[in-house]
């Protein structure tokens, strides 16, 4: 059975990877990357794992050895944050297109300017159109969990996609919270070997990866890329039952809270759900019939089932924490609203920008979100679609 | 792997993933040399047979056979020069490089 301590988000999602054991981590050892491949090579030292780890020079070399590395037939993983995760944007759609499962530990942490190290989205948000599967977390349990059902997500033969599993950025990375780990034997077990068909050290078969694709190649390339990201909705959710044999813990592509009957909706990701969840029980106490959609699947988007489950309520807030400087709104809201519209919806919906640059988001002002979207649904209509919520003015 | 199913006429269900291609050797069947306007020239008559040029090449457009060089495969020559400086014997010469 399970081992019940308290970790930082780090430690635990760093004992999860001790746990699966892969054979290759390349990364970059110092800010802006985080505590994780610190925690990892104390393992290595000590002969927790049998991984290589490589101390790169700087974050695209990180990418660009776990490119090297999984081509090569190793299971490979990284991990890192913020402008780290900027400098490996070129790699990041090399592995992808490449069709490497490498996972990677994104801190969600916000991009430089103006400088500020804290938690938002808008390092993943930006690498979104990459072609790498994203899974956010609320919770470091959650982070934890995620990080383990990521190889066998992405090294699905159907799938074959590299994996980012993100959490926030010190909420969910340096606060300690009470965590349930699982058995080494477990996650071994759960996680399985690494077989991969085709590798570069196959001494059977020779092969190049990475050939250059030119214009009549590309687009079908691409297609490919779509079509094995389309996949992948059904493989994590069949990971999702799996995973729950061993832990007792369930997940969807996203958490539905007291959504079911709701008239209010908000849709959000990351850790400020669980604020928005002490909101909710707070409004529904006064009778207010509030729900919550958070997101857990945010790369393949899964934009059907979002919109079915948001079929009933009258008034949906979509909260981003990135700005995409559009002048419409965050990457979450353009996307839901597209799966609204997509489905022929009649909710009323609305943009809220908030806690950028890990500015702090309460449950007043959750609560304040939600009194705003039942003055929308009774004017029936939204004159302002994109809002900054915690804002000075 | 038959290299030909893959062609500018096949389907994006016909690729192999990640456009990977598993057999060896198959940038012969790519005439990269086209690339070029400039190429080397072999003055045979003046070579040592030293073999310094050969393993300079970026393209493996020398080829040696019976351990002694042969003319240029212009096919997969890319006329970056490199060759002409390696060459002691001025055995190969080349427009613009010295
Ligand atoms: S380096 Fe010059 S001399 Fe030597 S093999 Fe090449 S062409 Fe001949
Ligand atoms: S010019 Fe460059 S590519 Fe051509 S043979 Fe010489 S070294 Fe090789």
């Amino acid at each position: 059975m399970g081992k019940r301590d308290r970790l930082s988000g780090n430690e635990a999602v760093a004992i999860a990877m001790r746990q699966i054991n892969p054979d290759v981590m390349p990364a970059f050892p110092i800010t802006p990357s985080t505590e994780i491949p610190q925690y990892f090579s104390s393992f290595v030292a000590n002969g927790q794992v049998d991984t290589e780890f490589i101390p790169v020079e700087s974050e695209h070399s990180a990418m660009s050895a776990a490119i090297g590395a999984e081509a090569a037939g190793a299971r490979t993983l990284t991990a890192t944050s913020s402008c780290g995760m900027a400098l490996m944007w070129e790699e990041l759609y090399v592995a992808a297109s490449n069709r490497l499962p490498i996972a990677m530990a994104l801190v969600n942490r916000a991009l430089s300017g103006p400088i500020n190290i804290n938690c938002d989205h808008s390092d993943s948000m930006g690498a979104r159109d990459a072609g790498w599967i994203q899974i956010y977390a609320e919770n470091n349990q959650e982070a934890y969990d995620n990080f383990i059902q990521a190889y066998p997500i992405a090294e699905n033969a159907k799938v074959r996609l590299p994996i980012m599993i993100c959490q926030d950025g010190f909420i969910t990375s340096h606060a300690v919270e009470n965590i349930e780990l699982l058995d080494d034997g477990d996650v071994r077990a759960f996680v399985g070997d690494y077989n991969p068909q085709h590798y570069l050290l196959n001494k059977q078969e020779t092969m190049a990866v990475g050939p250059y694709a030119v214009s009549s190649y590309y687009m079908e390339a691409k297609k490919q890329h779509a079509n094995a990201m389309a996949e992948v909705k059904q493989v994590a959710l069949d990971v999702a039952k799996e995973f729950a044999k061993i832990s007792g813990r369930e997940y969807g592509l996203f958490e539905e809270y007291r959504l079911d009957d709701a008239d209010f909706a908000l849709v959000i990701i990351g850790s400020a759900a669980g604020t928005a969840k002490d909101a909710v029980d707070a409004l529904r106490e006064k009778g207010v019939k509030a729900g919550l959609l958070k997101i857990r699947l945010f790369r393949p988007f899964p934009a059907e089932e979002i919109a079915q489950a948001l079929a009933h309520v009258k008034a949906v807030a979509i909260m981003d924490r990135a700005e995409s400087l559009s002048s419409q709104g965050g990457p979450l809201g353009a996307e839901v609203m597209a799966a609204l519209y997509r489905a022929r919806s009649q909710a009323l919906a609305v943009n809220y920008i908030y806690g950028l640059g890990g500015r702090d988001v309460r449950v007043d002002q959750i609560e304040d979100v939600f009194g705003q979207l039942e003055k929308d649904a009774a004017a029936g209509q939204i004159a302002d679609a994109y809002r900054y919520l915690g804002l000075r003015a | 792997m038959d290299l030909h199913k893959i062609s500018e006429t096949c389907g994006w269900q016909d690729l192999t993933e990640g456009m990977q291609i598993y057999q060896g050797g198959t940038s012969a069947q790519f005439p990269t040399g086209e690339w070029t306007a400039v190429k080397p020239e072999f003055i045979e008559a003046d070579c040592t047979q030293c073999l310094l040029c050969v393993p300079v090449c970026p393209d493996s457009a020398i080829p040696v056979k019976d351990k002694k060089r042969g003319d240029f495969d212009y096919k997969h020559c890319k006329g970056c020069g490199i060759c002409v400086n390696a060459c002691h014997a001025g055995a190969i010469k080349m427009e613009g490089v010295k």
